[in-house]
This record gives structure tokens, sequence and C-alpha cells, in this order.
């Protein structure tokens, strides 16, 4: 029997290791079917509850003719949120076990290691976004965008949740357990509530405007919600794609540190 | 691989393929020292086991040949490269299987190895051969489309095996942490088969054990770590031959037979009325021993014989307990 050659000394680069991450992670969440189904129907739930149960108490103000219209784009980015966060957990759960080890000794460095995470975590949740617009669309959301509008929208949402599935990454990286993991990515989950996702800010204590109108999250909601209803957005796409920037740049770097820290 | 020019390469014909001097590497707040200056030298093609309870610095030492730990002083050379400066090149000629199977539950055996065969440069084509090839070298092609979550302890272990073993070029150079810790006796021997194997297939092998008996079977040369040093190094045999031969341990029947033979002994044990007597194991020794002290047949009830065991070596030199099997 002729075994296989195995040359020494070619040694793939980042992006072929980051690819083969990215199918290992994609498999692996998969086969994790409850948490594939609760990261679909948390958000789908919310949704359900904001329009039917608190939405005639809410006033989102003339510019939107019923709740629904005024919510989706916040429903949306909170299904980012909670799927980005799993990414927390994922990481954790590899650095647990030896798998690191592994990699690190296959020469895998730990940037294509989250990178490969990070692109399941997307993957996933343009899936559950998809699902999430459905079921928005047959409870009355129209969405009113023109080519360019859908084209930018789409580009916000995929810079959120690559950037918050990196800052998720990291958080995994920080954590010492799986379920420590899970427990830090709650902020993240939470951050759309004192935001514009939900409820006008000018509805919020006033203490709280500062923070709400400045905060990462405002700026995509607005801008989703402007676009996908072809209103007038001025300039908040491009600050909410700096925000996403600007995110995504810090996680890369925190991670990269805390990569070497966590594997000394 | 086809030149002739490049048939030396293969591993730079160095004396040794892996040899470290003075590592040293400590831990936390206040530093713990780990490793306190340990010399190794592993020939190509041997088997070499480093043998010492938990906590003796074993997987410190595996991980810092392994590129995966830097040391704190000291340097090291695997495969012909330093694990520092050539760190890509020693990750690319070593296998590493350490305490924990490092492979994903969720998936198959065979997606686990043809992930690592892609990580290593293979194309799918040559990943898929490569998985199935180790597969079945490694006795897991019936269990090759179940989640390694249903895999033994065994085979999980061979498992890891088979995948560090994917993307590196044999006979390469092996550092197996121990390896059987956990395992039932029968996985346990499986193992052992799966380690002379690949001795047998000119591997350079680096194993930590706490087991004596494992580092008896499997290894040419063995070192007992303690406490982050190097308490002794040698061959089996050489190890034991450090103690003593043998000792016959005769039970007498009567204390009047004890008290005449006491002089002779090197043992003693009055309650049980067993002396120990030197000897060089030989039958022929042991039968004009018997005859000698006992030649009315009547004196001696019955007798064990030991040869020095590692034990006995370890516990010389350490003053430790190790874990028995």
């Amino acid at each position: 029997m002729s075994e296989t050659a195995v040359l020494p000394g070619r040694a793939p680069g980042p992006l072929t290791h980051a690819a083969v991450m990215a199918g290992r992670s994609l498999r692996i969440s998969r086969r994790n079917t409850d948490a594939l189904i609760m990261s679909l129907a948390l958000p789908i739930m919310l949704m359900l509850i904001f329009v039917y149960f608190f939405g005639g108490a809410i006033d989102t103000g003339a510019l939107h003719s019923s709740y629904v219209m005024y919510v989706v784009p916040g429903v949306i980015l909170l299904c980012a949120g909670f799927g980005a966060a799993t990414t927390a957990t994922a990481v954790s759960e590899d650095m647990k076990g030896g798998i690191i080890d592994r990699f690190r000794s296959l020469d895998v460095g730990g940037t294509p290691v989250l990178a490969g995470h990070v692109a399941a975590s997307t993957v996933r949740n343009l899936v559950a976004t998809a699902v999430v617009f459905g079921v928005a669309l047959l409870i009355g959301f129209r969405p009113a965008a023109s080519w360019d509008g859908w084209l930018l929208a789409a580009g916000i949402l995929v810079a959120y949740i690559v950037a918050l599935s990196w800052i998720s990454a990291a958080i995994g990286l920080l954590a010492r357990s799986p379920e420590a993991a899970s427990g830090f990515t709650f902020f993240m989950s939470f951050l759309p509530y004192p935001s514009s996702a939900f409820v006008r800010i000018q509805s919020m204590p006033s203490w709280l405007h500062g923070f709400a109108e400045n905060q990462p999250i405002t700026p995509a909601i607005e801008s989703l919600r402007g676009l996908l209803l072809g209103q007038q957005v001025g300039n908040t796409p491009w600050i909410a794609l700096a925000w996403a920037g600007g995110m995504l740049a810090v996680a890369i770097a925190a991670s990269g540190v805390l990569f070497r820290i966590r594997t000394r | 691989m086809t030149s002739p020019t490049t048939a030396t390469s293969r591993t730079d014909r160095k004396p040794y393929a892996i040899e470290a001097y003075g590592l040293t590497k400590s831990y936390g707040k206040p530093a713990v020292r780990v490793l306190d200056g340990i010399d190794l030298r592993v020939g190509h093609g041997s088997v070499f086991a480093l043998l010492g309870p938990n906590g003796a610095g074993k997987t410190t030492a595996v991980r810092i040949l392994a590129t995966l730990t830097a040391a704190d002083s000291g340097t090291a050379r695997v495969a012909g490269h330093d694990v520092v400066a050539g760190r890509s090149a020693v990750r690319r000629a070593i296998s590493l299987t350490g305490q924990f199977a490092a492979v994903d539950e969720t998936q198959t055996g065979e997606e686990n190895l043809r992930m690592m065969a892609r990580l290593t440069g293979l194309s799918r084509a040559d990943a898929r051969r490569r998985a199935g090839e180790l597969l079945e070298r490694f006795g897991l092609t019936d269990a090759a489309r179940r989640p390694a979550r249903t895999y033994s302890g065994g085979m999980r272990r061979r498992l890891d095996l088979a995948a560090g073993l994917v993307g590196s070029p044999e006979p390469g150079v092996f550092f197996l942490d121990e390896p059987t810790t956990g395992l039932d006796p029968r996985s346990r021997q499986e193992l052992w088969e799966v380690v002379r194997g690949l001795a047998e297939r000119g591997a350079s092998v680096l194993l930590t054990t706490q087991y004596l008996e494992e580092a008896d079977r499997l290894a040419d040369r063995i070192a007992l770590l303690n406490k982050g040093r190097i308490a002794a190094e040698g061959t089996a045999a050489g190890l034991k031959g450090r103690i003593a031969g043998h000792r016959l341990d005769a039970v007498l029947t009567s204390s009047e037979a004890y008290l005449r033979l006491a002089g002779r002994a090197v043992h003693h044990s009055p309650e049980t009325l067993t002396l120990g007597l030197p000897t060089d194991g030989s039958a022929a020794h042991v039968r004009a021993l018997l005859d000698e002290i006992d030649p009315a047949g009547t004196e001696i009830d019955r007798f064990t014989l030991h040869s020095a065991t590692l034990d006995d070596v370890f516990l010389a030199l350490t003053s430790e307990v190790p874990a028995h099997v």
C-alpha cells in the first residue's frame, strides 16, 4: 500500500486555515440543533411580544404607520446580538479542551481559528435574520427600500454581525469557562434596549439620552430602519459602518493579545 | 522527494531527534518552578520515557519541546530545528498527543482527520485519502462515520494519535503525553501496540508516563523526573542495576532457624520470620542457596524472588511513591 505523500515544508496560509476552520464551525453548529432553534425562536418570540403585547402602547411618531414598521430593524439587530454571543461559548469550549493545542501544533494561528468561528457565526446569523425577516413580512412589515438601500442595509448588518461576533470571540478568550463566557455576552444582547430599537429615545429619561444616542447600536438601527423604509438617512449609515469597523479592529487586536496570553 | 540529493535531508542525520539543555520554567505568582534545569537527549528512532509522578513537570517539558510553551531559559532542538527560532519547522516535523484527546466531539472520526489534513495543506482529495489510511491503520474504519463523542477512551486516544500523524512526514518525532492515563487495561495494551508500531517504522518517540511498567515495556531509555529535575536516566535494566540484582525472601518455619540465619541476610522481618538473602537470580544459585541454608528441607516454609523493580529505583532516588499499575 502506498501512502499518501505528506510533503514537509509546504505550509498553507492563514486564509486556508480560516476557511477550514469556518467549515468546521459550521459543521459543528449545524449539529447543535438546540442552540440553532433557540437562536431562531428567541428573536421571533421577542418580535411577536413587542408587536402584539407592547406595540399598541408605544408611540413611535407619525413617520411609522404601525409599530411593526418601527421595530423590525431593532429585532434584527437583537437577533444579531444573540447569535454573535454564541461565538463566545464556542471559543471558550475550544480553549478548555485540547483542540487549540492540536491546532497550534499544526501551526494554525489564533486569528484563523477565531476567524473561522466568526465566519460560521455570520452564516448562522444571516440564516436567522432571513427567518426573522420572513416572519416580519408575515405580520405586516412592508419595506420600501431602493436597491442601493437594500445593499447598504445588508452591508451594515453583515458588518455588525462580524464585529459583534469578533467581540464575542474575544470575550470567549477572556472567560475562564464556557458558562462564564455566555454570561459575559449578556450585555451585548441587551445593548439594543437602551437605543432607538424598541422605543423612541425621546421617551427615555433624559440622563439616558446621551448614551442611547451615541452607543454603537443606535446608528445601525437608525440606518436599517431608514434604508428599509426608504426614508432620509443622511450620514448615519457611514457612522454605523465606522462603528462596526472600529469595533472589529479593536476586537481583532484584543483577541490577538488575549490568545497569546491564554496559550502561553 | 524524488531527487536523490534530498535523501539525507529528512532527518538531517543529526545525532539526536530531541535535545534539550537546561530547560527551566516557572508558573504563577509567587513563581513555582516547574522545571528546574533539565537536559534531555533522544536518539533518532528510539523510544524515550519521561517517568514521574503528577506535578513532576512532564507535561511542561513536552509543551516546551512541542513549541506550545516557551521555556524561561535553556535551549532545545527538535528534528534539527530550534524550538523558538524554528517553531514552524518543528511543528511540521512533530506530532503531539496530549493528556486530553484533542478532537472535536461533534465531528466524526473521519471529519476530524480530514480537517487536520486540510490544515496541514493537503488538497480535499488527498485529505480524504490520508484520513482513510489512518483510520484503517488505527483500527477505526468501522467507527469512521460516528461522532467522536461516541468513542471509547481507547478509540479516542487512537483517533488523537492519528490526528497528530496526519500531516507529519514519517518517520517523525512523536510526543505522547501520558498516552494511556485513564484507559482500561485492554485499551492500554492496544495503545502500547500502536507505540511499538510507530517505533518499528523508525519514529522517535518521547512519551511521558506515571506508570513504571509502561516505561519499562516501551522505552529504550528512561528519565526519572521528580520536582522539575531529572533524578536519573538510563535504560530500564541500567536503572534497576543501580539498586541491586535480586533478592530471595525466605519465610522460615521457626524462630531458631530465623536467628541462626539472620547474620547472612540483607533484609530482616522478624514478625513474619522472613529474611532477604542476596542472589544473582539464576536457578543454579537459588538452588544452591536453598540447599546450603536448609540442607534438611524443613526450615524454609516458602520463598519469593524479587528482581529490583523500577519502583525500587524510583523510591530510592526520589523517596516519593509513584502510581502503580
